[in-house]
């Protein structure tokens, strides 16, 4: 009897001090759970941890370097094959290149170059994008026709000519790189976004805040900006090395940016050059710098994908 | 039918017009006009120069002109650079060599990537759907001029089964290794699209039906899930297309195959303005009619669309 009610009254206990926690159990929001199965994700997180690595190297690592990418070793030019291998004791740590200098430098700062080309193409195809996309998909109708119809024949140029034509008629700079690279990478972007605000727009949150009066522009910038970041995100991390490949390319052409700045496409392109004449090490090393840094995006963009958008898996 | 083909046509012409109204202002705003050399030319000599090509003409005539002549007449205009040359004959020397390795490349691409795709995803989950998989990731972070190098490297340098470069008036041995370069990653985002669509086609209830009646595995995969899952692949083909022509740039100036890229390439070094628009223009005008035979191709297989 007695032991009965003892287990009776610990039942009631547990039954209670549940019942009084439950105001202390939080909800878990959308992206927590996306955080949560973001980390899970092995991949990723080991894109992201080399990623990291790669980015801090390219702009720690030149303090280490004995050469800057400018300077010429005397010693080593005319007999690179021999002399200009890598090696700890003469500084060059990765090597040098055909003329002489030194490829570590080169390498890191080409880096930097092609990472930041990355990053500025996204954002600018994020800013672009996304405020052209909700604009169209908000208002439908004429607006959205006639905006996606300008999408669509900027779509049908062959961009990657106009963009040479560009670099060859005007100076080659980085700016103006940046400038061509950001023209043509929002107009995905600008049609992903239009497709998910015009699903959104129907809603009944979005209903409510149109029937008490809300100005547009609140509306798209307080209740349908939010909602899209996710797939926002997804889509600027799988463009970034999108927009590297694209750098790469015209610099593989010798079209992007000018000596003695360089970038992964241009050193890609002078190692494929004299590789025959066994100076290996020229395209290896920044060959596996765009191989590994692309891996490495594409699954932190697949691993966001998972993460924010659970029901593709 | 006819309605949606008109209509997409009228959208088509302003877009070209477009393209090549803009190439010419970007051409005529360029610094330093096509005849200005290190030796400063007499007043006079280059007054007739540009007489003769008719650049003393106000900016709405010559946009007319040009225009005029390449829709009624496909003639592109005189090279800047080489006297003796028309921009059409530069076109027509280079073009029939790229569109013989673009052509197999996208033949290429198409056939092993829905092959591909198809196997990955009937054999969801084994071996073969772990390879597909792993050679379409690995494929997209080696785009070809990545791949060129690489290729030149192992089947050149390391093991010399195939030459470095050069034509040889379309020897097989000389299209190996450019058409490899140039349809791995299109292969490998065909593959993607195709096994994915594919497997959510098999999982569709009408595939369920088609199963619980007892039809064969083979006739339900090509009579009844190939037609719906090829749509996302047939809305890729437009861009994979362009892509065939613009890898043709560094197609070109690796395995020196002498197709329109070198004429390109070249022309943007020597800024031979003529060439370099009469080559954009084209390419621009095949990825118009292209996208338009792909739209029609998609209205046509796609009975959901509404035209």
């Amino acid at each position: 009897m007695m032991n009965n009610m003892f287990l009776k009254n610990n039942k009631y206990n547990k039954l209670f001090s549940n019942i009084n926690n439950l105001d202390y159990i939080e909800g878990r929001s959308l992206f927590d759970n996306a955080r949560r199965r973001f980390l899970l994700n092995k991949a990723a997180m080991i894109s992201l941890l080399l990623l990291t690595l790669i980015v801090l190297f390219s702009f720690i690592g030149p303090f280490f370097s004995q050469w800057t990418n400018e300077e010429i070793d005397w010693n080593a030019l005319g007999n690179i094959a021999t002399q200009g291998k890598p090696s700890i004791s003469t500084g060059h740590f990765f090597g040098t290149d055909e003329l002489g200098r030194d490829l570590y430098s080169r390498v890191l700062q080409g880096s930097q170059i092609s990472l930041m080309v990355g990053f500025v193409g996204a954002l600018i195809a994020v800013v672009v994008g996304t405020i052209y996309g909700t604009i169209a998909g908000y208002f439908g109708g004429k607006v959205d026709s006639i905006m996606m119809r300008i999408v669509d024949i900027l779509m049908s140029i062959p961009y990657m000519f106009v963009l040479i034509i560009l670099m060859v008629i005007f100076e080659r700079s980085v700016i103006l790189l940046f400038i061509g690279i950001g023209l043509i990478s929002w107009l995905d972007m600008a049609r992903i976004v239009r497709g998910q605000t015009l699903s959104l727009k129907n809603k009944e949150f979005i209903e409510a805040s149109i029937a008490i009066g809300v100005k547009n522009y609140i509306i798209i910038v307080k209740h349908i900006v939010p909602n899209l970041l996710g797939i926002v995100a997804v889509y600027a991390t799988l463009l970034i090395p999108g927009m590297i490949i694209t750098e790469s390319f015209i610099s593989f052409l010798g079209l992007g940016v000018q000596e003695p700045l360089t970038s992964w496409g241009a050193l890609i392109s002078e190692g494929a050059r004299t590789m025959q004449y066994g100076t290996l090490w020229q395209l290896l090393f920044p060959l596996s710098f765009f191989i590994v840094s692309l891996f490495c995006f594409y699954f932190i963009g697949d691993g966001l994908r998972d993460a924010l958008d659970p029901k593709d898996r | 039918m006819i309605y949606f083909i008109i209509r997409r046509l009228a959208v088509s012409i302003p877009t070209l017009l477009i393209l090549i109204i803009l190439s010419f202002i970007l051409m005529y705003s360029a610094p330093g006009g096509p005849f200005t050399s290190e030796r400063p030319l007499p007043p006079q000599v280059l007054a007739n120069i540009q007489a003769k090509y008719g650049l003393d003409d106000p900016l709405w005539k010559q946009i007319w002109d040009y225009t005029y002549g390449i829709i009624f007449n496909f003639d592109f205009g005189p090279s800047f650079r080489y006297k003796d040359r028309s921009v059409n004959d530069i076109i027509a020397q280079g073009f029939p060599v790229t569109l013989t390795y673009g052509t197999w490349s996208f033949i290429v691409a198409v056939f092993f990537g829905c092959s591909l795709g198809i196997i990955a995803a009937i054999r969801q989950n084994s071996w073969l759907d772990y390879f597909a998989v792993g050679v379409s990731i690995g494929a997209q972070v080696l785009p070809n001029f990545v791949l060129a190098p690489i290729l030149v490297l192992v089947f050149t340098l390391l093991l010399g089964w195939l030459p470095g470069g050069g034509w040889n008036g379309g020897q097989w041995q000389c299209i190996v290794m450019p058409v490899i370069a140039l349809s791995t990653s299109y292969m490998a985002s065909i593959a993607r699209l195709m096994r994915s669509s594919m497997l959510e086609v098999l999982n569709s209830n009408f595939i369920r039906t088609a199963k619980a009646k007892g039809l064969p595995v083979k006739l339900i995969i090509f009579r009844h899930a190939l037609k719906p899952s090829l749509l996302p692949v047939i809305s890729y083909l437009g861009p994979a297309f362009v892509g065939m022509i613009t890898g043709s740039v560094v197609i070109d100036l690796y395995f020196s195959t002498g197709g329109i890229g070198l004429h390109f390439v070249n022309g943007a070094l020597n800024r031979d303005y003529s060439t370099i628009m009469g080559i954009t223009i084209l390419v621009g005008i095949l990825t118009i009619t292209f996208n338009l035979i792909v739209d029609i191709l998609y209205a046509w297989i796609d009975p959901k669309i509404r035209y």
